[in-house]
């Protein structure tokens, strides 16, 4: 067991746990702090295996503002101290046979599955090689994308404004008739 | 021993249907949305551990990855603002109590 290991272990731990506490909890203050903790694992997984930049986007992304946003979102729907309704115990059943069997499925799959190893020499992951295959716009360069996803990202922005604005009061343009402006005065 | 490939796809497999799980149980907007992003984290652990382990010589498994997190963030900030409206119009948000789209 090298340090390496045990470092792997604790942080595939923490993800999973947490994870489980998350979707398990009848608290949903709670929910969104394991969710932070079970993002953090999975950030510190990221470091493990090298791939810093990544690491640093799932940090400011989803733990910077994704869980922020739905910390803020509970405080703006939630009653103080309410707990979730409790779940028909069936349906617990159930869903814990579903997910074991599909789990149960996946693992097998993938342990009898023999993957094949590239023979070529492996590349350097840092930012500024990151950088020139994202903007350049060759075959090989991922700037098509890049351009479609700040579309989406806008359309995303203009998308939740609309959304969420509260509609004025409309001021009513009817014409009420005189004779029932004076019964109604 | 040294862990691999296998190890990551468990981890990723096991994050996954955990994400599945709390869908399936919750009923309220924001923890489904919650197990959701368990779900995407789970995808994106699946790309890098594939970009790592078996094709070190690209980087698609990268870039995915990072489209997923910029739609997943445009994703949960929709999903948050449709949420926020219903809570506004039926001082609820049970899936149960939003059974009609309209009004």
């Amino acid at each position: 067991m090298t340090g390496s290991t045990i470092i792997f272990y604790l942080l595939a731990a923490l993800t999973l746990v947490s994870g489980i506490i998350s979707v398990s909890t009848r608290q949903i203050f709670r929910a969104a702090i394991s969710l932070l903790f079970s993002l953090i694992g999975i950030a510190g997984l990221y470091f493990w295996l090298n791939y810093q930049f990544i690491a640093a986007v799932q940090i400011v992304v989803y733990v910077g503002g994704i869980v922020v946003l739905i910390i803020f979102s509970i405080f703006l729907t939630q009653q103080a101290g309410e707990k979730l309704s409790k779940q028909k115990v069936s349906r617990k059943i159930f869903s814990v046979l579903a997910v074991f069997c599909g789990f149960a499925l996946s693992v097998v799959q993938i342990y009898q599955h023999v993957f094949y190893v590239t023979p070529e020499q492996a590349v350097d992951v840092n930012v500024l090689n990151i950088g020139k295959k994202m903007l350049s716009a060759n075959e090989e360069g991922y700037a098509l994308p890049f351009e479609i996803v700040s579309m989406l990202l806008l359309a995303a922005l203009i998308g939740c404004i609309v959304i969420a604005m509260r509609e004025k009061p409309t001021p009513t343009t009817e014409v009420i008739p005189d004779e029932l402006k004076e019964e109604t005065e | 021993m040294e862990p691999g490939l296998y190890h990551i796809l468990f981890i990723s497999a096991a994050l996954f249907f955990i994400g599945v799980y709390g869908f399936f149980t919750r009923r309220n907007l924001i923890t489904m949305l919650m197990s959701i992003e368990l779900i995407l984290n789970s995808v994106n652990l699946n790309f890098i551990a594939f970009n790592k382990y078996l094709w070190p010589n690209k980087m698609d498994g990268l870039f995915f990855t990072i489209f997923i997190i910029a739609i997943a963030a445009a994703e949960a900030a929709v999903a948050i603002a449709i949420i926020i409206n219903l809570y506004r119009s039926h001082k609820s948000i049970d899936v149960e109590n939003a059974e009609e789209l309209k009004y």
